[in-house]
Parts: structure tokens; sequence; C-alpha cells
């Protein structure tokens, strides 16, 4: 598995740590929505960074009030073809205000990075051998899009106006 | 009609050298099946009983006939010939070969065409009236909105994997020719108390097997708003939907498991952070978008024209066809003519390219080089001078085009069944054929007059049998097919759901079913009544005592 931040190849730093899994010190670690509920007060008091990962079934909208706490929030495609976590970064983004990182984790296809980045993702686990190349080919095979997101990327109704 | 711009044209075109290399992976050996799926399903391919189909959109219904022509030239160079045209105004070539869809494709983007999300669980084709600019009933052309749809739903970043597949349809018009209400979305223009337009907007209609009538979320909603409400209502359905269970990943299933007026406060709720951003349509928008849909150049025509009403006189042929065929237009002295695709003994929606060809050169001619297609699997030359109607009908006549039955008996809607599709419990196409040849005398036809046949092969309805006045569906018992027979579907403002009349019927025996169902209406209507009105009046009682005698 590969790790794409902002398109460039990374080292995870993370550690994805599982419910039972004992809280290690400084370390950045990734809860479940469960853990964070259970264990909120230890995780905040422990102050090494912090993220959330979050199913697909498991909507951003019942942490928006807590995302101070978290400089990361992974979400979950359980298979590339639920397309549920697709809104979840955008409200993650253009709602709440998350300036973290969103990763996308799962059943990831390379076809699909170029939507997922559009949404608001800019952290990918994927399975590829060449992954920087892949991201370069996935992400400007296409480069002109009509919808309006929060990526800032212009829309083609902007560049018919800029045209005149 | 609308044209590409640069922008347009340049997304068309990547998304061709896109499937090019995934096509050359996938025969390299790089992709399995497996991998391959998702990527061909999203350029519109489908792998069938025999092999490819390859189903490409045509936009709203509206095709150019240099469009017409590439796809003649597609049929005769890659497939066998012809090609079909599908209830989604679509067309589909049956018989394709993986490695030439790359060129193909590029083929069709010449002539700014594609087949991107004509499959997959994302926004398929939007439809509207076949008459779109052409009815002199219409408040506004329905297709300056279906274009901003368009746009809107390609490729859009959001919502590319939806719970399921997902069918929006526009009508301008009081009378419904799109069948709005029978749509995941369907939007109906209306006019306020203020004089402006705007939409009422509809969810949770469909098909298949649990079907739905559309219900009412909003009543007005000011068009400037079109796309951030669709865009709130998409985000409601892409959280919620169902994705455990494929058959109840419809938004009609999540509408009713919701219920109305709950899912109608979530998107009211999602669409207040919304309707006031990047998605509202500035005036200059819709009017940019409108100004590609302006009327043809017409000639300045009297409303009588004293040599059409002559040969209407002097030819009962046409007469009929005119009667059948021929719709009123808003432009004085001109016609819309209706081609049907229905020819006694046919596969209802085929067409081989001679005729695309033909009727290209006639649309050319005649009709400012536009042809529509209708979601009743018929094509349409939107603008035809009245007086050139006659010579039109003479040129139709030999190509097996003019057969005058649009909107009768063998004006059948159907799927492709067992004879194309993986999916059939049943043949569908050979149901379709029996009952146009069992209908074959044109007096009968007029006779028994307005009626919607429709046929699907399997429960999945893609004949729309649910909304037949006279349904079919082709089912399977025991390695027998037999067909389930429905009354009293309609797909119009007045939609309705078919019920089922009794027992189904054997493949030998459905087609005399059809007739007896006839006959009876025949025997019992009042004077002017069409059938789904004569149905509304007596139930199903006196069909049923016809169809199983004691
Ligand atoms: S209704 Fe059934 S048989 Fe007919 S095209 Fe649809 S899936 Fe195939």
């Amino acid at each position: 598995m590969a790790l794409i931040v902002e398109g460039k190849l990374v080292e995870d730093r993370w550690i994805a740590l599982g419910d039972e899994a004992p809280l290690p010190g400084g370390d950045p670690i990734i809860v479940s929505l469960a853990r964070w509920r259970t264990e909120r007060d230890e995780l905040v008091g422990r102050g090494g960074p912090l993220g959330i990962r979050l199913h697909s079934d498991e909507s951003p909208a019942q942490i928006a009030d807590d995302l101070k706490h978290f400089e990361l929030v992974a979400l979950e495609f359980p298979a590339f073809r639920d397309g549920r976590a697709y809104s979840y970064a955008r409200l993650l983004r253009e709602r709440y205000g998350f300036g973290g990182e969103v990763r996308a984790v799962g059943d990831v296809l390379l076809e699909q990075l170029l939507f997922m980045h559009r949404c608001g993702f800019n952290a990918f686990e994927i399975s590829s051998e060449h992954p920087v190349d892949d991201w370069v080919t996935a992400t400007s095979e296409i480069g002109v899009w009509y919808q309006p997101t929060g990526d800032g990327r212009e829309t083609i109704m902007a560049m018919r106006r800029a045209r005149g | 009609m609308y044209r590409y711009d640069e922008f347009d044209r340049r997304l068309v075109d990547e998304r061709v050298e896109q499937f090019r290399r995934q096509v050359k992976r996938r025969l390299d050996g790089e992709l399995s099946e497996d991998q391959f799926k998702p990527l061909r399903l999203l350029n519109g391919l489908y792998l069938q009983l025999h092999a490819y189909m390859l189903r490409i959109a045509i936009p709203y219904g509206c095709l150019s006939a240099i469009q017409l022509r590439k796809l003649a030239h597609i049929g005769r160079r890659y497939d066998k010939g012809y090609g079909h045209f599908t209830t989604r105004q679509n067309l589909q070539f049956h018989w394709i070969k993986l490695e030439e869809t790359p060129d193909i494709l590029a083929e069709l983007a010449e002539v700014e065409m594609h087949g991107i999300q004509t499959s997959g669980n994302s926004f398929r084709n939007t439809t509207t009236d076949q008459y779109a600019g052409a009815a002199a009933d219409e408040l506004e052309d329905p297709r300056s909105y279906c274009e901003i749809i368009r746009q809107w739903s390609t490729l859009h970043p959001e919502f590319s994997f939806l719970p399921r597949k997902f069918k929006i349809a526009v009508t301008t018009t009081p009378h419904d020719r799109a069948a709005v209400k029978v749509h995941d979305i369907g939007l109906r223009m209306l006019r306020n108390e203020a004089g402006e337009n705007g939409f009422e907007v509809m969810v949770g209609g469909g098909l298949g097997r649990t079907p739905f009538v559309g219900k009412v979320i909003r009543d007005f909603l000011p068009k400037q708003h079109l796309l951030s409400y669709l865009e709130a209502i998409l985000r409601v359905y892409n959280q919620l939907g169902r994705r455990d269970n494929l058959f109840k990943a419809r938004i009609k299933i999540l509408v009713q498991q919701t219920g109305t007026e709950k899912f109608a406060k979530l998107v009211e709720e999602e669409w207040e952070q919304i309707k006031d951003g990047a998605l509202q349509l500035p005036r200059e928008e819709i009017e940019r978008i409108a100004s590609y849909f302006a009327p043809p150049s017409y000639e300045e025509l009297d409303a009588q024209v004293p040599e059409f009403e002559a040969k209407i006189a002097e030819n009962p042929d046409f007469q009929t066809w005119v009667k059948t065929n021929v719709f009123p237009h808003k432009q004085p002295g001109y016609a819309i003519a209706n081609l049907s695709l229905k020819p006694v003994g046919g596969t209802p929606g085929d067409m081989s390219s001679e005729q695309m060809d033909a009727v290209a050169d006639l649309a050319d001619l005649y009709s400012f080089g536009e042809i529509r297609v209708s979601h009743r699997q018929n094509l349409v030359l939107p603008y035809v001078k009245r007086a050139d109607l006659y010579s039109l009908w003479e040129q139709l006549s030999p190509l097996g085009l003019a057969t005058p039955n649009i909107g009768l008996t063998s004006d059948i809607i159907c799927c492709p069944g067992l004879d194309y599709c993986g999916l059939a419990t049943a043949r569908s196409i050979p149901i379709a054929e029996e009952i146009s040849e069992r209908f074959d005398d044109l007096d009968r036809l007029h006779e028994i007059g307005e009626v919607e046949i429709k046929i699907s092969g399997c429960i999945n309805a893609c004949g729309h049998h649910h909304v037949g006045h006279i349904g079919i569906l082709g089912l399977d018992k025991a390695g027998e097919e037999f067909y389930q027979l429905t009354l009293g579907g309609a797909a119009d403002e007045d939609a309705s759901l078919g019920k089922v009349v009794g027992p189904g019927f054997s493949g030998d025996e459905i087609v005399d079913a059809v007739e007896t169902v006839l006959d009876t209406y025949v025997s019992i209507r009042d004077e002017g009544e069409r059938f789904i009105e004569t149905f509304r009046r007596v139930g199903m009682a006196p069909f049923k005592e016809g169809l199983y005698p004691k």
C-alpha cells in the first residue's frame, strides 16, 4: 500500500489504532468513531496528533463539533461502488471548514482519484507499483470539469466567462 | 441545437483517450474483467448474451443529420448494419467488438457524441418531450434546462458512485410526453402567480420491481436554483440511499421508507445551506444556453396550406398518415412529423443504417437538419413545412418509415428481452412483432384508436410495462415463458400503475389475450372514449370476464 499526500509519495507516520490496542504516548494515531466516543477525554488529554476513521455509514456530521481535535479524517470506501464518502469529504471541507488531512482508505481505484480530489480528499492509500506516476495520470487524464466544488479548480462555466 | 465549445469537446476527447488506454490494458491482460468492468460501464459498454453492447447517449433525444449519418456509419462498419433506439432516447449497438470500441468512441466524438454515463450507478441521459421547441403548448423550450442538467451531471465528482442509476426527466407542457412522474426526479415547468416560470419537483417515481409514481416535494422552484436543488436531493440520496440491497437502492425506496414529507425536509435543509452558493444559475447563463436552442429560420407562412389540403383530400393513405403521425406545430405553416419505427412484424426501435442515412438526408431537406428520438422509440422531424409533408411521406413510404400507427396498438414500447439481454426471463420482441402482425389492418387499428402497449422481458421493466395502458411482463415458470398482463397504467400527467388482470398467459396465448382486451374495449366504450378512459370508467371486471370466461 502506498500513501500519496498532496501528490507526493510519503511515509505513513500515522498509526491505525485498533479499538483494543493500548494508547501509545505522543505518536500520531487514528481511532475509530466508537473509540472516540468512549475514550474522548483520554484521547484529548493525551496530547499527541489525533485522527479519526469513519466507516461509510458514519457521517462526519456526527463529529462536526469535534473537528478541532483532529488533524486527520480517514474516510472509508468499503467497496469502490460505495460513494458516500464523496459527499462526506465535501461536507468536511465546504460545510465544516476542516483544513486537516482527508484521507481515502479502503477500495480506492486509480480511476476515482480525480473525483476524490475534487471532493476534498488530499491523501490516498492506493495499491500501485508506480504511485506517483499513477497519481499524475489519474489527475491529468481529464482536465476540464463542469461542477463547482470546494477544491478551487476553475470550472468550465468560469472559463467561459473569462473567455467572454 | 446545442453545439460543443472547446471545453465540452476537450472533455469528451480526453475521455476517449482515457478509455483507449484502459481497453489496451484489458487486452494486454493488465486488467482483469472484474477490474475492467466498472471502467467499461462508465463508458456505456455492456457485456451481453452474445456480444458487447454499446449504448450511445443522445442528449434529451436531439440528433443532427450529421450525427445520424455517423450512427449509420458505425452500424455499418462496426455492427450488423442496424441500431436500436431505447426508451431513454438513446441508441444501442448490440454486436460490438471490444477492441474496436475506442475507435467507435473517437468517431462519435468527432460529431459531439459519446457513451459516457449510459450505464453505471450515476446520472443517465436526461430525457424530455420529443416535440421540444416545436410544440404549441410549451411554456419554454425544455432543452435549455436539459442541457444545463447534462453539463452539471456529466462526470459529477460527488455523484458518480450513487447507490443506483439515476434518471431525470423534464417537461414544460401541461400534457406530459416525457413520463416525468416515473423518473427518479421529474421536473415539470409551471408559471406562478407572479408570471414567473419555475419547476414543480417530483422524486421517487420509477418502474422496476417496485414501481412508484413520483411524489411532489416542492411546488415551485425558481429557475436559478435548479442545480442547487438537484444537488441537495442527490446529496441526501447519496448519503442515505440503501447500498445493502441492489433492489432497494433506487431513490424511490428511500423516499418511501423515509416518508415523502421527511424526505422533502431533509432536502430543504440541505438546500438552505447551498442555495446561494456557486451553483446558482445567473439569468445570463440560462439565456446563453437557451440561445443554442433559438428557433430555426422559419419562413413566414400562412397557416392554411391549400396544396396540402388538396393532397389530403385526394390520397386516403396520406390522409391516414397525417391523422396519426403529424402533430401541430407552434409556427404557422409548419408541422411535426413522426417517423414510426414500428413496422408490421418489425422489432420496435430498430433502424438500419440505410434508413438512418435516408432520414438524415430528409432532415436536411425538410427539417433544418434536426431529428428527435422519442421515449416511445420513434423518430421525429420537428420542423417540417406543411407544404412538404406530402413529399416527405412519399419518400418515407418506400423506406418502411411511414407506418401510420403513432399512438396506436402497434406502436409498442418493447425492451430487447431474451433475444439480447442477459437478465431477461422471457422474449419480448417476438410478442411485439406478433401483435403488430395481428393488428396489421389499418382500418381496425384506427377503429381501436389510441392505446399504449408496453412489453418488458423481465421484472426490471425496461419496457415500462407498469405504465402501459396494456402492459405485458415476460416471466419464466419452470423453464417456460409466460406473460403477465396488466391494465390501466399510464405515464403522462395522470400517471398510474397498471394492475395485474389475473393468471398469466403462455407465449401462444398472450396475443389472443391482448386481442380479447381490445375487442372488449371496442364493444363497451362510449362514443369517442379512449381505451384508458374506458378502463378508468368500468374497471377491471369486463376485461376479466372476457379473458377468463367461466
Ligand atoms: S426489462 Fe429485463 S429483459 Fe428487458 S431489457 Fe430490461 S433487464 Fe433486459
